[in-house]
């Protein structure tokens, strides 16, 4: 496996803002990554110095093995990319929006035809490539511009924010397009969102950056057994009426962390499995027992905790 | 570069917005030739001589403005109306970052456009001009002389650097400003203030060098720094280089004493003569078109892309 995209204390700075800070990222080949973040913490940014499209202020990155400052072409002949809110020529049909993408990256004619169709079915608007752009939904616009990121057939695509303003229906295709062509085409995905359950749907692994500075990447595992390393039993427990004065006595278990109160019950976080002990507790006291369920870390929690620390 | 080009230069020519103008160039332009051949036909004792295709270019009757006058005057319109939406309409659509991510070099982008302007204006300004060719053969019945053919062919070169100003001048905006309708504003004010308001300043500017115009040399010398002045307008240059170009007995701008004229014979200028008159305007209206551009190809070789 060989890294499609490494950087090394990549810098950018607006005035006297660091946008992104001596950002360390790699991308292997054939992953799909998620790049969390709040807004503004210098997603864009990052794809923009990875494309050439705006100049680092120190630092040096590398795409597929070249520059993208020096050797912006190379980089953008083999990488496609989705900006954020993608804009179309609507005044002519999709197709020929797709052309002229084709026609700029200078695939011969009757190739680019062909291409053309093969890629609209993938993205499920076969039916729809005579049509002006103009008339297309916000989803279908966002599957024409995966379309034309794969006209070019890349090696590797970044996309921001894929799935921002569509509906859950029409975000779900979108994902699992991409998770679609990742395992068909072993296509390298960097994936910018701040929509967190959809990046733990489909993304191998994550990088948190926020205010410019990659504060964490690694696999899913990994970081959610990092920061739960000790406390790896967390149960959410409901019970019935009549629970008053239940959290000073479920303090005196030995192993229970932490007591939260949640909307529906309380959120226990335990070193040990306390279940034995809690159940026992409640039929002493003959409480209902309504609820008592692991939780899984998810990355809410993980990117919160790291989102609270820096 | 020619992918951008062609794909832009067709949708100049499919462009709702062109389409209006054209039908508006045409029309008025076919009408002015139309009155001033007839004017040239009911009156053909006043007539010029020599150059009657010239006149027909030149000549304007009571109510109907010269068709020269009048591409001088909305010529700029067009190189506005081409212009002004280039790239901050690619910024408005969200489409700049999509194709600059595509593998072509930036400078390609803007060129194609510059060029894809440049020539529809060429196409443009060559058909009225065979048009009216073909209406005035039909008018005075016989065709133009080859001079008067390369004196045409030229103020079409001179009125294509004209209008590539304003293209160039609202490609500019529209990179400086993003929003098109303040790229558009500002093209158009800078349009009237060169065609209306800078006649007025120089005015003003040459009363107060020479107050007192009693004698002829003063008024002379008044004339002389109201045209320098003026100057600094393309309008300007342009009409200054067409009342040059497409009337051969031309041979000063603006007032000349008597006694500098004394000895002159009225005879037209060869054609090599009158250019020799207008290098400086020619040179200065394609230096301007040259600088504009070079500003917004350098600001656009380093604009952070962020759509």
């Amino acid at each position: 496996m060989s890294a499609v995209v490494e950087t090394q204390n990549l810098t950018k700075r607006y005035h006297d803002k660091l946008a992104v800070n001596a950002l360390n990222l790699t991308v292997q080949e054939g992953e799909i990554f998620g790049f969390l973040g709040p807004n503004g913490a210098g997603k864009t940014t990052t794809i923009l110095m990875l494309l050439g499209l705006t100049e680092a202020t120190s630092g040096r990155a590398s795409v597929c093995g070249f520059d993208p400052t020096r050797e912006s072409l190379e980089v953008k002949r083999r990488v496609g990319y989705l900006p954020e809110n993608p804009g179309f020529y609507e005044d002519i049909s999709a197709r020929e929006n797709l052309l002229y993408m084709a026609r700029l990256n200078r695939i011969p004619e009757d190739e680019a035809h062909r291409r053309i169709t093969e890629v609209l079915e993938q993205v499920g608007l076969s039916d729809d490539g005579r049509r002006l752009v103009g008339e297309f939904s916000r989803g279908m616009k966002q599957r024409l511009g995966i379309a034309e990121v794969l006209v070019k057939n890349p090696r590797a695509v970044f996309l921001d924010e894929p799935t921002l303003g569509i509906d859950p229906d029409g975000a779900i295709r979108i994902l699992e397009l991409i998770k679609g062509l990742n395992r068909e085409r072993n296509l390298t995905v960097m994936l910018s969102s701040h929509q967190l359950e959809q990046v733990q749907a489909i993304c191998s692994r994550i990088g948190i950056i926020v205010k410019g500075r990659l504060i964490v990447q690694g696999k899913m595992d990994d970081l959610g057994r990092a920061i739960l390393k000790e406390r790896q039993w967390n149960f959410l427990l409901e019970v019935g009426s009549g629970a008053n004065g239940l959290e000073t006595e479920l303090r005196s278990i030995n192993g229970i962390d932490e007591i939260e109160k949640r909307a529906h019950g309380l959120f226990l976080r335990c070193t040990r499995d306390v279940r034995p002990e809690v159940v026992s507790l409640l039929a002493r006291k003959n409480i209902s027992l309504l609820q008592l369920r692991s939780e899984d870390p998810t990355l809410e929690e993980i990117y919160l905790k790291y989102f609270r620390e820096a | 570069m020619s992918v951008v080009f062609w794909k832009e230069l067709a949708d100049h020519f499919s462009s709702r917005r062109f389409m209006i103008l054209l039908a508006l160039i045409v029309l008025i332009g076919l009408w002015a030739t139309y009155a001033s051949g007839q004017a040239i036909r009911q009156d053909t004792e006043n007539a010029p001589t020599h150059y009657v295709f010239l006149f027909l270019l030149t000549s304007g009757t009571g109510t109907v403005f010269s068709l020269a006058t009048f591409l001088g005057f909305f010529g700029p319109l067009v190189g506005i109306t081409l212009g002004f939406d280039s790239i901050s309409g690619e910024y408005a659509r969200g489409t700049l970052s999509r194709v600059l991510s595509q593998p072509i070099y930036r400078d390609s982008l803007i060129n194609g456009k510059f060029f894809a302007g440049l020539a529809t204006v060429a196409i443009l300004w060559g058909s009225i001009l065979l048009l009216v060719i073909g209406l005035g053969i039909t008018l005075l019945g016989f065709p133009p002389n080859a001079e008067e053919l390369w004196r045409m062919l030229i103020f079409t070169a001179v009125g294509i650097f004209y209008v590539g100003f304003w293209l160039a001048l609202a490609m500019l905006f529209s990179l400086l400003f993003q929003k098109t309708v303040t790229a558009a504003l500002a093209s158009m004010a800078v349009w009237l203030f060169m065609t209306l308001f800078v006649v007025i300043i120089s005015q003003a500017i040459a009363g107060i060098i020479v107050p007192d115009p009693s004698t002829p040399e003063q008024m002379a010398r008044r004339a002389d720094v109201e045209n320098i002045v003026s100057r600094i307008s393309p309008s300007t240059l342009f009409s200054e280089s067409v009342s040059i170009l497409l009337n051969p007995a031309a041979r000063v701008f603006g007032l000349a004493l008597q006694s500098q004229a004394e000895g002159i014979l009225p005879t037209p200028l060869e054609l090599g003569q009158s250019l020799n008159l207008i290098w400086p305007h020619i040179t200065t209206l394609f230096g301007l078109v040259a600088v504009c551009f070079g500003i917004s190809y350098i600001i656009f070789m380093r604009a952070e892309i962020r759509a």
